[in-house]
């Protein structure tokens, strides 16, 4: 069993496990949506003293934090117990795009040429990761909801709300990957 | 305790994120540039099965696990929030390879830069507070 959850998992286990989740939280009574978790953590920190956005019970949305605290877990236990040796199955074109940036594909979940603390403070480096990572807080708040709250949970309840802003992920998605990657490799 | 629940929840759910490979940075341009299926065939399959789960809970009107009867609200109308929002968040998405579940899980899994991603995040989250009243909704 062990060595079965070690194996990368093909897309249809992985999916349904989603929904799974997300099923399992609406038993629980509550929401599936993970970027509610930046504007509890903003709110906890005091943010309400300079926005009124910010100016609500979040100690309500605690569970929330808790699954954040599991989630972090489950990375952790991923990488500790959960590695396999098969390289990611990255697609061919994909490493040959890559490549053409200069990004050179070592088969880890993320490349470690770029994830390193070196890369994080070059021009590129800030771009990717600190605008990048900006823009993610931005948006997914001014969008309320990211891919779980719109992509799993609007898209499962037909929300034509949430089906734009998915339509707004790839729009931002391709800008930045077909124009904005070259410019900045 | 009652709040364990939620970290086991949170724990499968980390889990998932890396074994579907959903956290992975290079999933997320190859998705980005319709070089596999795979990132769709995840999506596709939780939306697909989500609709379904939906419609069940919808049409037995069944309760949750404190015996009140599970509501789905409606989010609100309108377009320009969830098209230039989404649009920002997409910059984001393609540019650190992380939604905001995946940002948190791939810290645990040992990318300490994620750490730096997830305060500029907060950041992105708190300036959206203050602009609030300012944007198109």
């Amino acid at each position: 069993m062990l060595e079965l959850i070690k194996e990368p998992w093909p897309w249809y286990i992985s999916g349904t496990l989603i929904a799974a989740i997300m099923v399992l939280l609406n038993f629980y009574g509550k929401k599936f949506g993970f970027s509610s978790n930046l504007r509890i953590i903003c709110a906890a920190c005091g943010a309400g003293k300079y926005s009124s956005f910010f100016n609500y019970n979040w100690r309500e949305q605690k569970w929330s934090l808790l699954f954040l605290l599991g989630a972090v877990i489950g990375g952790w236990i991923s990488s500790t117990f959960l590695t396999s040796d098969v390289p990611l199955a990255l697609s061919k074109s994909t490493i040959n795009d890559l490549k053409s940036l200069g990004i050179n594909f070592d088969g880890e979940l993320s490349p470690l040429q770029l994830f390193n603390m070196e890369f994080l403070m070059s021009v590129k480096g800030l771009i990717l990761f600190i605008l990048g990572g900006f823009l993610v807080g931005f948006g997914t708040r001014y969008a309320n909801g990211c891919t779980s709250g719109h992509a799993i949970s609007g898209l499962s309840n037909l929300q034509l709300p949430s089906l734009i802003a998915v339509i707004g992920f790839f729009i931002g998605g391709l800008i930045t990957t077909y124009l904005l990657y070259p410019l900045i490799f | 305790m009652k709040g364990l629940k939620f970290i086991l929840a949170g724990i499968v759910f980390g889990i998932i994120m890396i074994k579907s490979e959903a956290a992975s940075w290079y999933r997320i341009q190859e998705m980005f540039r319709f070089q596999s299926f795979h990132m769709y065939g995840i999506i596709g399959t939780a939306v697909s099965l989500g609709i379904l789960s939906v419609f069940i809970i919808k049409k037995f009107k069944l309760k949750n696990s404190s015996g009140e009867p599970i509501v789905f609200e409606n989010k609100e109308r309108g377009w320009k929030q969830y098209l230039f929002g989404g649009t920002i968040f997409g910059f984001g998405w393609a540019l650190t390879g992380a939604c905001p579940g995946p940002m948190f899980v791939t810290i645990g899994y040992g990318y300490i830069v994620m750490v730096f991603v997830v305060i500029s995040a907060l950041l992105g989250t708190f300036c959206y507070g203050l602009l609030k009243d300012k944007l198109p909704h």
